[in-house]
């Protein structure tokens, strides 16, 4: 899959590259508006992350023109302004989601499969890892074929390291994506030990062919076993 | 002091002493005078006694001041005294007011046909002092009595005309608020000394709604600047973390950097929250149940408080519903829930009391009241507790400034946080 980065920044546009070439896909970018243009108009992209603010544009412009020419692409819209005008002005002008710097890469991928899923899959929404079956729809997992009852933080969790699967999850990315921004700060994240640990105990009962392993210092990772 | 009653004060003292004075010297000046017209009677008396002395020869024999007010004896040469004329007052005794009275007497010698001397005493009656004196304190009294009041109605009105600009400016500087809404200073008035109070107060606020304007955008654009070199750290080090030859030992050191940068990014988006309320960027509102959204944080709450052992529990006792915009309200209520769960004792509880107009969050925690002045001031923390901005109750007083609501701190055995909005 394609996707382009159009990131003034030469370092934060390189760390996205990696991040996501890491996962496997095709990976462009571009550093201005006229070479982001000019991509866009010749070549179709699956993804496309857009920074706001660059030299000789704004990326929102790019996002009109893009509509403009009905392009399929999914665009995600990673600005430093956290500003509300900015976010709904992006998501009237068709863009997918909007992510604010700084971002964790972790939830950079998870934003990623998010909006590729919604597109690529159509109606069936579902991701297989080894026996491990999520269906994002209707938030259910089955193993085995078995059901998996999970409640929602769980299957928030689970979703995110599927996302994340081999790389490593910072447990303050964690607790952002499940328990939303406003819980930051709150006693270091400890709390989250607990429930990585119920759902470890239930994947291990269900005999999954995923296991989530701590990364002392750091947080954890999701392998394939 | 208010200035009338200040006015007043010194304006009494000094009438005091000028009242005072005047009073004086018009009592000696008008006794002077007195004196003077008596003593002139006399010695008008004394030469038409003298004169029909000299052809009457009755009168000679007239001892004693019976009847009239003279009086006239033979003397002998020896017996003259230097003095001719002698004017001294001495008290006589007066039938009709049954007591010695004072009087004024006059006392000189004449001679008769050359050589018989005679010495002719004539009074003449006196002021009384002691009535003069008294007549002349209430009427000093009054005088002043009266210069009071007219001093205080006079200053009234003179108050309240003149100083009216001054109150009025007074009241505008009362209700100023930096960075507020607010009217242009008052001006109106034609006295140059108020004139120019006003147009100074004028400069001098705008002024400093400037330096306070220019600092908010300051705290605003650096807070800006800092979120992309803030990224590049953070994602750099993920990387860097992924990699395989990263030793155990580094992975931490880099666990430990990405935390201290998570917290710099956390208290950066704090400033720049804060600056976002004090500037009015949150101009969408909406109905906010308070009741549905106490619950849906609680919610979020659940896991933390297990893990520490706390209990959370809602009393619903009225409906709270506010207009106002959605993510500050679900801030104002994160923050405080927050503080209530973190700052907390295994084994404690978070109370929390939705009512009509207010809701109470009453928590266990430190057993000892928190600064209630500092407590919502900006960096302040009373514990050190890890990973906190010390913004988060910065941010609870700014969001209710922001819908003119109030928040207040208490402590009995628990620390119960009253919000009002």
């Amino acid at each position: 899959m394609k996707i382009l980065i159009v990131e003034d920044e030469p370092d934060l546009l390189e760390s996205i590259a990696q991040s996501l070439e890491k996962e496997s896909f095709l990976v462009e970018k571009a550093m201005d508006f006229d070479t982001a243009l000019d991509k866009l108009l010749i070549y179709e992209y699956d993804c496309i992350l857009l920074d706001i603010g660059l030299p000789n544009g704004s990326g929102l412009d790019l996002l009109k023109e893009l509509k403009k020419e009905n392009r399929k692409g999914s665009v995600i819209i990673i600005s430093a302004k956290d500003s509300l005008d900015d976010k709904l002005a992006g998501l009237d002008l068709g863009a997918d989601d909007y992510l604010v710097k700084p971002f964790h890469l972790a939830e950079l991928n998870a934003r990623v499969r998010s909006v590729l899923r919604r597109k690529k899959f159509g109606g069936q929404n579902t991701v297989e890892l080894r026996n491990v079956s999520i269906d994002f729809s209707a938030r259910t997992v089955k193993i085995n074929k078995a059901d998996l009852v999970l409640n929602r933080k769980e299957f928030d969790i689970l979703t995110y390291f599927v996302s994340n699967k081999n790389r490593l999850v910072n447990k303050t990315s964690l607790a952002e994506h499940v328990w939303g921004d406003q819980i930051d700060e709150a006693d270091n994240f400890e709390f989250i030990y607990s429930q990585i640990k119920n759902l470890r105990k239930k994947l291990k009962d269900h005999n999954a062919k995923i296991e989530i392993q701590a990364v002392y210092g750091l947080g954890y990772k999701l392998i394939e076993t | 002091m208010k200035l009338i009653n200040y006015t007043l004060l010194y304006t009494s003292i000094a009438l005091l002493f000028i009242v005072g004075g005047w009073a004086g010297i018009f009592y000696v000046n008008m006794l002077d005078e007195i004196y003077d017209s008596i003593d002139d009677g006399l010695s008008n008396s004394k030469l038409l006694i003298i004169k029909k002395a000299q052809t009457d020869s009755t009168l000679l024999h007239k001892k004693y001041f019976g009847e009239s007010n003279y009086s006239i004896q033979q003397i002998s040469a020896e017996n003259v005294s230097a003095v001719r004329d002698l004017y001294k007052d001495t008290l006589m005794y007066m039938d009709h007011e049954e007591e010695y009275e004072p009087v004024r007497l006059l006392t000189t010698t004449f001679s008769v046909s050359g050589n018989t001397l005679y010495e002719l005493k004539i009074i003449s009656s006196m002021v009384e002092e002691d009535d003069l004196i008294e007549d002349l304190l209430y009427a000093v009294l009054w005088l002043y009595v009266v210069l009071i009041v007219s001093v205080v109605v006079v200053n009234i009105i003179v108050l309240r005309k003149v100083w009216k600009p001054f109150y009025r400016l007074i009241d505008y500087l009362q209700q100023y608020r930096l960075g507020g809404e607010s009217d242009k200073v008052p001006v109106g008035t034609t006295v140059r000394e108020f004139r120019l109070l006003s147009e100074t107060v004028s400069v001098l606020l705008e002024r400093n709604l400037e330096v306070y304007n220019s600092q908010k955008q300051f705290i605003e654009n650096a807070s800006h600047e800092l979120q992309t070199p803030l990224a590049i750290s953070i994602n750099k080090l993920e990387l860097l973390a992924e990699r395989s030859d990263v030793s155990e030992e580094q992975l931490q050191t880099i666990g430990h950097v990405i935390q201290s940068l998570e917290r710099l990014t956390r208290l950066n988006k704090s400033l720049l929250l804060l600056s976002k309320i004090e500037n009015k960027q949150f101009a969408v509102e909406e109905t906010i149940n308070f009741n549905g959204l106490v619950k849906k944080v609680m919610e979020d709450f659940i896991d933390l408080a297990e893990f520490k052992e706390v209990k959370l529990v809602c009393h619903e006792e009225g409906e709270l519903v506010r207009y106002m915009n959605k993510d500050l309200a679900e801030i104002l209520l994160t923050n405080l829930l927050k503080n209530a769960v973190v700052h907390n004792v295994p084994g404690g509880t978070v109370d929390i009391t939705v009512q009509k107009d207010s809701f109470t969050i009453v928590n266990t925690g430190a057993p000892k009241a928190l600064n209630e002045e500092k407590l919502f001031s900006r960096f302040y923390k009373e514990s050190i507790e890890k990973g906190t901005t010390g913004l988060g109750l910065s941010i609870v007083k700014a969001i209710l400034d922001l819908y003119k609501g109030s928040v207040t701190y208490t402590f009995s055995g628990k620390h119960i946080m009253v919000i009002h909005i």
